[in-house]
């Protein structure tokens, strides 16, 4: 019987493909990762203590019952009409400063509606009210 | 003159190397990937169609405040009888993190009396940079 002799070499890894599969490591991990981006609507408040006295007349209020129903300077007002009636007062008065008030059992949603609507009026003086006992 | 014959090769651009690079290119992004470390309350937010995004991920602290009224800050739950710890902590919050924003993930069935309560301390603890996390409004 005859024992072929081995033939003897390097044992070698294949280290070509290690770019790619590395590549679709790095792929998988981008796609995966939701970056979850956190969208909203942001406001200022204003400090503690601080207060500032502004004329009347160019105070906007709104009024927000435990109901949902909305007050815009006395007048009743359903909330997609008021970005209109916003951008339609200050253009008559720049100075205006709306301050929404709301009752303490008005739902969030209703208020988030109303600041919605003054931010599509592109407004941000706005101020928070304390809720009505 | 005599110049020297270039010895003829196959060029080549060396890959040797390459895997190493994509690792670290890996390894950035898994660094710089901020994940979501809270898993905060059930919370059903109310939609908006101006909305924002947060400009950072990093200096942001959330406050969720679900429909049955409790409170939870950075997965922390604070009991309605302790609510000025809220503004014990956002002020530590605060003065670690000068940029910091407070975003407020509410249920819209919460009613604006346990809003204003945690707005009072908000700014008891100077942290006046907030955002009401709201979804996206598809208008018809």
């Amino acid at each position: 019987m005859l024992v072929e002799k081995r033939k003897t070499h390097k044992a070698e890894i294949p280290t070509a493909s290690l770019a790619d599969i590395v590549f679709l490591l790095l792929i998988f991990f981008l796609v995966t990762t939701t970056i979850n981006v956190d969208k909203g609507i942001p406001l200022l408040l204003p400090a503690a203590g601080q207060t500032r006295s502004v004329p009347k007349g160019n105070i906007l209020n709104i009024l927000i019952n435990d109901y949902g129903e909305v007050l815009l300077q006395g007048e009743p007002i359903q909330i997609p009409y008021i970005q209109n009636e916003i951008r339609r007062r200050v253009q008559e008065n720049a100075n205006l400063i709306v301050s929404i008030k709301t009752g303490k059992k008005t739902k969030y949603e209703i208020f988030i509606a109303v600041v919605d609507q003054l931010k599509l009026a592109d407004f941000n003086k706005i101020s928070i009210a304390d809720p009505e006992a | 003159m005599k110049f020297q014959k270039k010895t003829g090769g196959k060029p080549f651009v060396p890959t040797a190397s390459l895997p190493d690079i994509i690792f670290l290119l890996l390894i950035f992004f898994m660094v710089t990937t901020v994940l979501k470390t809270f898993t905060g309350l059930q919370v059903s937010l109310p939609s908006a169609e101006k909305i924002e995004k947060l400009e950072s991920q990093r200096h942001v602290s959330n406050i969720w405040l679900s429909r049955d009224g409790t409170i939870s800050l950075d997965d922390k739950i604070v009991p309605q009888s302790e609510i000025n710890a809220i503004g014990t902590l956002m002020y530590e919050k605060r003065v670690a993190d000068p940029q910091l924003i407070v975003s407020l993930k509410i249920d819209k069935e919460v009613e604006m009396g346990t809003l204003t309560a945690v707005h009072e301390q908000l700014r008891r603890a100077d942290a006046l940079r907030i955002n009401y996390a709201t979804l996206f409004k598809v208008t018809n």
